[in-house]
């Protein structure tokens, strides 16, 4: 039995997104750039593509731009956000403490420009409040970042609500949308969202592409030089077998959201619920404003990486927090945000059904899971001292 | 290539001598949970040997392969050599272990002198000179 229950790290391609590659590997092969028919329809199924995502998610095609993934997208959202504001004399950022590497990392770089920068805390559930973030705005803040929904505890932000304060400010709001498109429904003009990144391979698309969202008016800056590519917001020859590709994937997994997260949502629960009898264990993040597929749970006195290993030998394919799997000392900045201390964040076990989930799947997580933690409390010297009373239980 | 080698998983999978020993003649602990790893020995010594050796750690993979892997080098061995024991050797004997990870092996050094001079400072007359 494999269940390969880690679709927030990455997900199968999909069939229809396999098929729509192959045709433009072996056939449509041709620079969308060549003048000639050959380059010509390569630069058709380009911009069939384009329109495609667009519709998704509401927005025009020449919104769009295509990029190598979610952090290029991230990047140059960040970068572009931050060139806009320094033209108009503003230079402060708002984001928060638990967005992913490819914003943080930008934001600490953007700081050593010369920018400042608010990390808003997102609470024990997960949320940003959005009367904190508002009062957080500044005479000088020219962008706000909060991600859609977050990708280890899956909370999902209250993006139209923030959008209208933006809105409402006159400051520019970018979503890290990489966890949520294709599993969740956007709209990027209702929700008042100008910058949005994605990436394919989180909605069974391939990797090493996704897209940047920017509303029309706000004309992201290259990131990359050296052609006229994507509007001269990105040079490169276009992988157009991968955008088509990316197109495809979003298209049926958007198409299918309506009938498949209601069933992921009742296996999600199911799976909490079944989780949640392993004593002094904890959700993570909000039980209900969480993505369809998404569990995330700490479990006292065991740490995530034996965990993991164990789990991968009964065929179970998780992630976890623990700072063994991050390579670092420190376990993760998510969980530490929603105020789960170092001891406990170690035994974090995050796991993201797929849309083929079944039942049966999750029952055998369940009970696999149960087992080797509790394997693992057994010769455990923190589960020893916490069941004789030596130290106190947190969870 | 995997993570870790073969003999970490064996050790990681099937580890040897885990558990307690009631009436130790020495206890040592070492490592913090803030870290993420926290390993605890107890030896049983006779006539300057160490003639039972049980572990408990909280850690990862190649935090409990370690602790298994000292226990095995220790049984039986007589005190100047168990002193002897380095993270190197037990790093060694599990064919390795990532960069990342040879900090587990330091803990697993670390916890059996902490065990040792547990048992000497409740047996002063015993250690060596």
């Amino acid at each position: 039995m494999r269940i390969y229950a880690d679709n927030a790290a990455t997900t199968k391609m999909s069939r229809a997104a396999i098929d729509a590659m192959t045709v433009c590997l072996e056939e449509e092969y041709g620079n969308p750039s060549s003048l000639y028919t050959l380059g010509q329809r390569a630069k058709e199924r380009l911009e069939q593509a384009r329109g495609e995502i667009a519709a998704v998610i509401g927005a025009q095609p020449g919104e769009i731009t295509i990029t190598s993934g979610g952090s290029e997208a991230d990047n140059q959202a960040l970068r572009t956000g931050a060139a806009l504001g320094r033209r108009a004399g503003k230079t402060h950022i708002l984001s928060t403490a638990f967005e992913h590497h490819a914003i943080l990392h930008t934001l600490k770089r953007l700081e050593e420009e010369g920018f400042t920068v608010t990390l808003l805390p997102v609470h024990e559930d997960g949320l940003v409040r959005v009367e904190e973030l508002e009062a957080a705005i500044r005479e000088d803040t020219c962008l706000v970042s909060v991600m859609y929904a977050n990708n280890e505890i899956g909370t999902i932000q209250p993006i139209r609500e923030i959008g209208a304060v933006c809105r409402k400010h006159g400051v520019l709001f970018h979503t890290d949308a990489v966890q949520a498109v294709g599993h969740v429904p956007i709209d990027v003009k209702a929700e008042n969202i100008d910058l949005l990144s994605s990436s394919a391979h989180k909605f069974h698309g391939p990797k090493g592409i996704g897209f940047l969202y920017a509303r029309k008016g706000v004309r992201p800056v290259p990131l990359i030089e050296g052609g006229a590519q994507e509007g001269g917001r990105r040079a490169g020859t276009e992988n157009v077998a991968a955008a088509a590709a990316m197109a495809a994937a979003l298209k049926e997994t958007a198409g299918s959201m309506a009938e498949t997260a209601p069933r992921l949502r009742a296996l999600r629960d199911r799976l909490i619920a079944g989780l949640r009898e392993i004593p002094h264990s904890a959700l993570n993040g909000d039980a209900e404003k969480r993505l369809p597929g998404n569990v995330n749970f700490c479990f006292e006195g065991i740490e995530g990486e034996s965990l993991l290993l164990l789990l991968d030998d009964r065929g179970i394919c998780a992630s976890s927090g623990s700072a063994c799997t991050s390579g670092s000392l420190d376990p993760s900045h998510v969980l530490l945000a929603i105020g789960r201390v170092h001891d406990v964040a170690h035994g974090s076990l995050r796991l993201t059904l797929g849309e083929d989930a079944t039942e049966e799947d999750v029952d055998y997580l369940i009970r696999n899971v149960k087992e080797v933690v509790e394997y693992l409390r057994g010769f455990s010297p923190i589960w020893r001292d916490l069941i004789q009373g030596k130290a106190r239980f947190i969870l | 290539m995997a993570l870790y080698s073969e003999k970490v998983m064996d050790h990681f999978r099937n580890p040897r001598n885990v558990g307690v020993i009631e009436d130790a003649d020495g206890v040592g602990q070492v490592g913090n949970a803030k870290c993420g790893d926290i390993m605890k020995m107890y030896l049983k010594i006779e006539d300057d040997v160490v003639t039972d050796v049980k572990f408990e750690t909280f850690g990862c993979g190649s935090a409990i392969a370690s602790s298994s892997m000292a226990t095995e080098l220790i049984m039986g061995k007589p005190l100047s050599e168990v002193s002897k024991l380095t993270n190197k050797a037990v790093a060694e004997a599990l064919d390795g272990l990532p960069a990342y990870k040879m900090h587990c092996s330091v803990l697993a050094e670390e916890a059996i002198q902490a065990a040792l001079e547990d048992y000497y400072a409740k047996h002063p007359e015993k250690r060596p000179a």
